[in-house]
């Protein structure tokens, strides 16, 4: 069991990791990937919600009627958004109005909806409960990567620091979103260089 | 964004798809818009009398949405299934999948904040951003089609190299607007 609970925490984050090789949660993943900062508030907020919401359908598992499973899904995924947004609206407005629809998009991010379907209808609330946190984590570790590259490239800061020197000529077409999809390829391409079982025929 | 490339392998149901899109953009977007008016806006149900007038449900706004956008989803669902049932088992899962399908709810989310000012501008706007949509996957489709007869790296095959098409088909789309950088 403990090494199963352990397999279902690591997976996510490399090997079956939800953006490169499950191909979920895309839509995010450029839009808040411009600075540092925003990225990783983005990603805090969905560890949070695919975690909780794993839990929740979890515990409710038993009791949904297959047939409007998936509405009951979303209204608890929208519960969980709502509730991260009305805490970042409380305790960082400035990072709430930067990250503005796209809190509200993390309802249709696939990879919540996508582990309530896979993991959580059919098992128990804790392992639900770790795998929808790995999962975040997962999806927050890639998020991080990109947002480290955009911005370092991009305006030459980290976090807001300076990073390079004043003589650096920022990168502006990095901070265009096409590039964190030119980005995210080339992660894809360095781990499937090093996980050859997953490339595609 | 996920549908787009999942379901971008071959034209032709990423046309079916598409058509799918714009239709339900273009019913979900006014309709929200009337809820957002005269339900969810701060102020908004003060067409129920005085009391209300102070009422701001603005924070159920995700909840009403996404509960208008997958009641839409299965009507056409339903009404496609019934009609016409060849498109219906071409299409399979990922018609269901467009109640989770970024580009509605965020068309919805991004009225909320443009603050349009009647019903047809909202559906304007609805139609404009499906045709886009449209039009972006059925030009993906169709690159992906002609790429499986070019040498691509192992490792980059499949997703690593659809993600470098579309974001250099975003470049392109992005000089419709003019690049400054």
């Amino acid at each position: 069991m403990n090494e199963d609970l352990k397999k279902t925490l690591l997976n996510p984050i490399f090997k079956g990791n939800p953006i490169t090789v499950l191909v979920l949660g895309i839509c995010s993943s450029l839009a808040v990937t411009v600075q540092l900062k925003g990225a990783l508030v983005m990603a805090l907020s969905v560890i949070i919600v695919t975690g909780l919401s794993s839990l929740v359908v979890s515990l409710l598992r038993n009791s949904i009627p297959n047939r409007v499973r998936i509405i009951v899904q979303l209204v608890v995924v929208a519960m969980m958004v709502i509730l991260v947004d009305q805490v970042l609206r409380a305790y960082a407005y400035s990072i709430d109005k930067q990250l503005s629809v796209y809190i509200g998009l993390i309802i249709t991010n696939c990879i919540v909806m996508g582990r309530i379907e896979a993991f959580a209808l059919g098992n128990k609330p804790i392992p639900s409960l770790l795998d929808g946190l790995a999962n975040g984590a997962g999806y927050g570790m890639i998020l991080v990567i990109v947002a480290f590259f955009r911005e370092l490239l991009g305006s030459g800061t980290l976090l807001g620091f300076r990073v390079l020197p004043e003589s650096y000529v920022p990168n502006n077409l990095v901070i265009l979103p096409p590039m964190a999809l030119i980005i995210l390829g080339c992660i894809v391409w360095v781990q499937r260089s090093i996980q050859k079982d997953l490339q595609e025929k | 964004m996920c549908s787009y490339l999942a379901v971008s392998k071959n034209v032709k149901t990423a046309n079916g798809l598409g058509i799918a899109v714009i239709f339900v953009l273009l019913c979900t977007l006014p309709l929200n818009y009337l809820l957002n008016k005269f339900v969810l806006q701060p102020g908004a149900l003060a067409w129920l009398g005085d009391g209300f007038k102070d009422v701001d449900l603005s924070f159920l706004s995700y909840i009403l949405f996404i509960a208008v956008i997958a009641a839409f989803v299965q009507i056409v669902e339903m009404v496609v299934e019934k009609f016409l049932p060849s498109l219906y088992s071409s299409l399979g899962i990922f018609l269901p999948l467009i109640a989770v399908n970024c580009a509605i709810l965020g068309g919805s989310l991004f009225m909320q904040q443009r603050e349009f000012l009647n019903v047809g501008e909202a559906a304007t706007y609805a139609l404009g951003s499906g045709i886009g949509w449209w039009l972006a996957i059925v030009a993906l489709a169709a690159i992906r089609e002609k790429m499986a007869y070019s040498k691509v790296p192992a490792p980059l095959k499949g997703l690593g190299i659809t993600f470098m098409v579309v974001g250099l088909m975003g470049m392109a789309f992005m000089t419709f607007m003019g690049i400054s950088l």
